[in-house]
């Protein structure tokens, strides 16, 4: 069962300024970690409309999608969500005791790929909609 | 640098099941996020095209199986976050439960739609 442990500066984020690689990549794996979690039960709510009928479903998930903003969100969800899939990797590589000598370094490479998935995404997600 | 900040404690079965759940769902919130927004487009979703999927029972099951774990290594995570956090005594086990409540809630909920999606569940 885990247990809480003193991890000493990691409880002050009034000293954010003074945060290892590693601090960072444990707070955006949090983060980023509770806002797929909050999706996952948006995601089913909306999915739901199917029980309404198929017209239902498809009127609710095309008008969301002709929004926006909706658009703009579902390249911060495809970021945040790369971000924890390629910190998983690496959290997964360092409990397997591989790359401890590197893990400030994998976790800027995290950063980057997660940056250029999410940018290279931007053609693909606003396409037919209006601002 | 051999630091390591995690939430979990290792070596513990909410770590181990977090990692085992983890392999999962990075290959299928992958193929997730890649069929639905670049093979197919998601502004171009429909009941009949979602229905076509949700028949392919293989197809059918892994969504099952994705929803499931999904839920279990989210809601595992925020409540070792918590338990990191100092949360003990009687308010984590309210919290625990309430957890486990909305977990099921969610799996049940996303059964019965996945069900309703493909027409039944023996076709």
């Amino acid at each position: 069962m885990s247990q809480s442990y003193n991890r000493g500066l990691i409880e002050d984020f009034g000293r954010w300024k003074e945060f290892s690689a590693g601090m960072w990549a444990w707070i955006f794996h949090k983060f980023t970690g509770w806002v797929l979690i909050g999706y996952l039960f948006t995601h089913i709510a909306v999915l739901s409309s199917a029980l309404a009928g198929p017209e239902a479903y498809t009127d609710t998930l095309q008008g969301l999608e002709a929004l926006f903003v909706v658009r703009v969100l579902e390249v911060g969800l495809l970021a945040v969500a790369v971000f924890h899939m390629m910190n998983g990797i690496r959290l997964l590589m360092v409990d397997l005791g591989i790359g401890l000598d590197a893990q400030d370094k994998t976790f800027y490479l995290s950063l980057i790929v997660t940056g250029a998935i999410a940018v290279a995404s931007v053609p693909t997600f606003m396409t037919d909609v209006g601002f | 640098m051999a630091e390591r900040y995690s939430s979990f404690t290792p070596g513990g079965t909410a770590w181990l099941l977090q990692r085992v759940t983890a392999v999962f769902l990075i290959f299928a919130l992958a193929f997730h996020f890649f069929l639905l927004h670049f093979v197919e487009h998601a502004w171009e979703i429909d009941f009949a095209g979602t229905q076509a999927r949700m028949q392919d029972v293989g197809y059918f099951i892994t969504m099952i199986l994705f929803l499931i774990t999904a839920t279990f290594h989210g809601v595992n995570g925020v409540y070792n976050a918590l338990l990191n956090q100092g949360l003990s005594g009687t308010p984590r086990k309210v919290v625990l439960a309430l957890l486990v409540l909305a977990s099921l809630a969610l799996i049940g909920q996303g059964i019965w739609v996945a069900i309703e999606m493909r027409g039944g569940l023996i076709l």
